[in-house]
């Protein structure tokens, strides 16, 4: 029975893992940039939430405020920090991207304080079947983060705006030529992926209602990894990269030998399979021409 | 007969006097004790600081490749050149050959370290590269922080012995002098153009016979032993050593002193890292409390508006008309020459990429309005 709950624990923590490895995979894949920041617009989504609950009250008005307020931050960061350096080296839009992260970490310490703030969302209690036990929320985690995810893979690949998408990732130049509103399409990415974090940190603060301004820093370092084993670029890449490192982690967890060295044992396997895949689980080999 | 003189150029070596010089009027004074306890604390700051930039300046500014770990290789030097001390300290005491040989097994365990994260670097590239060492850092530091109590320490860190401040202080200036020497006649020599070549285009680099495996190998593993030493003179100049001070966090301070100082700059990099130290403490003492938290509102929004300032393609044209040169230029001869360029001026100011460099090899370039001369126009009509 414990094996069930550890999987299933992992199967949900891996679906919060997933998503915010979305984030990160779809930005790398349409701009080619890291985005550092990513793991900070968790948090910012967390801080909305948090605010929307003390003033409306309910979980659900505070999760669409975060999303809107997510949408809307990405899609600022992209046009102030990152658009003026398209077509500049790839080091110094990951460290403009680094700059944005600390700006977003100490704007929130400055509003919010760093004392933690605890964001109960609600208390569902277990689900019980026999020996089973399984609290709602890992539940509620596990489902919305599957049909979030189908959802956004029927997005890419039937929508006009889907392909469009794919199209920029290939070939930025050509899909330019084919009349594709390139900065339209990095813009809508950015607004997804940001969507896909508050979504992310709410799920989170469901599991842990400790909230703070690193909420974001080692989940968004996490799911990065994630991105990069699954193939950085490669959107089922980031989802079996993000449910592997859940699992692995839930199951590392339940061994008390190694559970201290947890996050030890998930860099580990990123090196290890970097070692034997260079380019990850499903990231496409490019030939470098001369 | 002429005879061909080697003409030695000063200019190459004038941060090496600088520093030497400064080295000789600092231990006098250090000697003589006229410096408070303050000055030296600041002061073996900024020393650790230079070494930790100026050995990441060659792995990212002169060779190319991203580290994000270089905070793990400082804290694999600061434990184990720590714990070295504590053992040698029943035999040999606080004496000047235990330090030594703590600073040898130190440097060579991180510089062991960086072979073993080199080996995988050599079938990665880019962010792939960056990544791996960011885990590389995390994965020690794990270590360290879970480790027994009587091996290192664990959470509660690891407690080095108290040596003699003024010894230790001049030790650290000598060692940096050490490392500025070696790694900026290592960028000079004929490895230091293949290392940059590798940097510029590694295929193009690969084709002229430069071994790219063996080069990486060794940047990896020079800037890795002084980060290591680096690591044992914070372990004994902070009495104290905690795995929570090296987490990524740290990596990337250094990195935004190497890119703040300029990218393939070892000047640039030794001022930026003594300027952002000084600021640091100085700005610690001023800004308590709540307002501590403006320290790092600030030094983001320095680093977003320099590294747009400096990068930005649209700003190319303003950047190129108001440097700091022709401005001096101007002051000092009355009118600005635009074709006044010094016999070394080819330097590099920002990283090609890999993909920029196929454009310009390729033989599908395609020449925009910007590389065509005006009269050239008519014979595209």
């Amino acid at each position: 029975m414990e094996i069930i709950e550890t999987l299933i624990n992992g199967l949900s923590s891996g679906g919060t893992y997933a998503m915010i490895a979305l984030g990160y995979t779809m930005v790398y894949g349409i701009a080619k940039m890291l985005n550092f920041a990513h793991g900070d617009i968790i948090m910012v989504g967390g801080y909305m939430l948090y605010v929307t609950m003390i003033t409306a009250g309910n979980p659900m008005l505070g999760l669409i405020a975060a999303v809107i307020f997510c949408v809307l931050l990405g899609i600022t960061v992209e046009k102030i920090a990152y658009k003026p350096l398209r077509g500049a080296s790839p080091l110094a839009v990951l460290i403009t991207a680094i700059g944005v992260s600390y700006l977003l970490q100490s704007t929130a310490q400055m509003i919010f304080g760093t004392a933690p703030k605890m964001v109960i969302i609600a208390d569902m209690g277990n689900f019980e079947v026999g020996a089973l036990k399984i609290p709602y929320y890992t539940i509620v985690t596990l489902v919305c983060s599957f049909v979030i995810m189908i959802a956004l893979t029927m997005f890419v690949k039937t929508t006009k705006i889907g392909r469009a998408m794919v199209a920029v990732s290939e070939d930025r130049g050509a899909a330019q030529l084919m009349g594709i509103n390139v900065n339209g399409i990095i813009m809508i990415t950015f607004a997804i992926g940001s969507a896909l974090a508050a979504f992310a940190g709410f799920f989170m603060l469901m599991k842990a209602p400790s909230l703070s301004n690193t909420l974001g820093a080692m989940p968004g370092i996490k799911a990065f990894t994630a991105a990069v084993i699954g193939g950085i670029g490669s959107i089922p890449g980031a989802m079996c990269g993000g449910i592997l490192l859940g699992v692995v982690e839930a199951i590392s967890f339940k061994i008390p030998v190694i559970a201290p060295y947890t996050d030890a044992i998930e860099f580990m396997i990123l090196i290890l399979i970097l070692l034997v895949r260079p380019t990850g689980i499903m990231g496409k080999v490019r030939r470098e021409k001369v | 007969m002429a005879k061909a003189v080697k003409r030695i150029k000063w200019k190459h070596y004038a941060n090496y006097i600088v520093i030497a010089i400064l080295t000789v009027v600092f231990s006098i004074m250090s000697l003589s004790g006229s410096l408070t306890s303050s000055t030296i604390y600041l002061l073996e700051k900024i020393i650790i600081a230079v070494m930790l930039t100026v050995s990441l300046s060659v792995v990212v500014g002169f060779l190319g490749e991203l580290s994000l770990g270089h905070a793990g290789f400082m804290c694999v030097g600061a434990y184990l050149g720590g714990k070295t001390a504590c053992l040698l300290q029943p035999t040999m005491g606080n004496s000047f050959p235990a330090l030594l040989v703590s600073l040898v097994v130190g440097g060579a365990v991180a510089a062991l370290c960086g072979v073993i994260i080199g080996l995988p670097a050599l079938r990665l590239k880019g962010d792939y590269l960056a990544i791996v060492t960011l885990a590389f850092g995390e994965i020690v530091r794990s270590i360290f922080m879970n480790s027994s109590s009587e091996s290192f320490g664990g959470s509660l860190g690891l407690t080095t012995p108290r040596y003699d401040k003024n010894t230790l202080f001049i030790i650290a200036l000598v060692l940096v002098l050490g490392c500025l020497a070696v790694i900026q006649n290592l960028i000079q020599s004929k490895h230091g153009r293949a290392i940059t070549s590798i940097r510029d285009n590694e295929i193009a680099a690969r084709a002229t016979g430069i071994n790219v495996t063996q080069y990486k190998l060794s940047v990896f593993t020079i800037a890795a032993f002084f980060a290591g030493i680096a690591g044992v003179l914070y372990s004994f100049s902070n009495y104290t050593i905690q795995s929570t001070k090296f987490n990524y966090n740290y990596s990337i301070e250094i990195l935004v002193m190497v890119v703040l100082g300029g990218m393939g700059s070892i000047n640039g990099s030794i001022i930026a890292a003594t300027l952002i130290t000084i600021l640091d403490i100085k700005l610690q003492t001023i800004l308590t409390g709540n307002l501590a938290v403006l320290q790092d509102l600030l030094y983001a929004l320095v680093l977003i508006i320099l590294v747009i300032y400096n990068n930005a393609p649209a700003l190319k044209g303003f950047r190129e008309r108001h440097t700091l040169k022709n401005y001096l230029y101007k002051f000092s001869k009355g009118k600005h020459d635009p074709s006044h360029r010094a016999d070394d001026e080819a330097k590099w100011d920002r990283v090609p990429t890999k993909i920029e460099m196929n454009e310009v090899l390729s033989t599908e370039f395609q020449p925009t309005m910007s590389t065509l001369n005006p009269d050239q126009k008519g014979d595209f009509k």
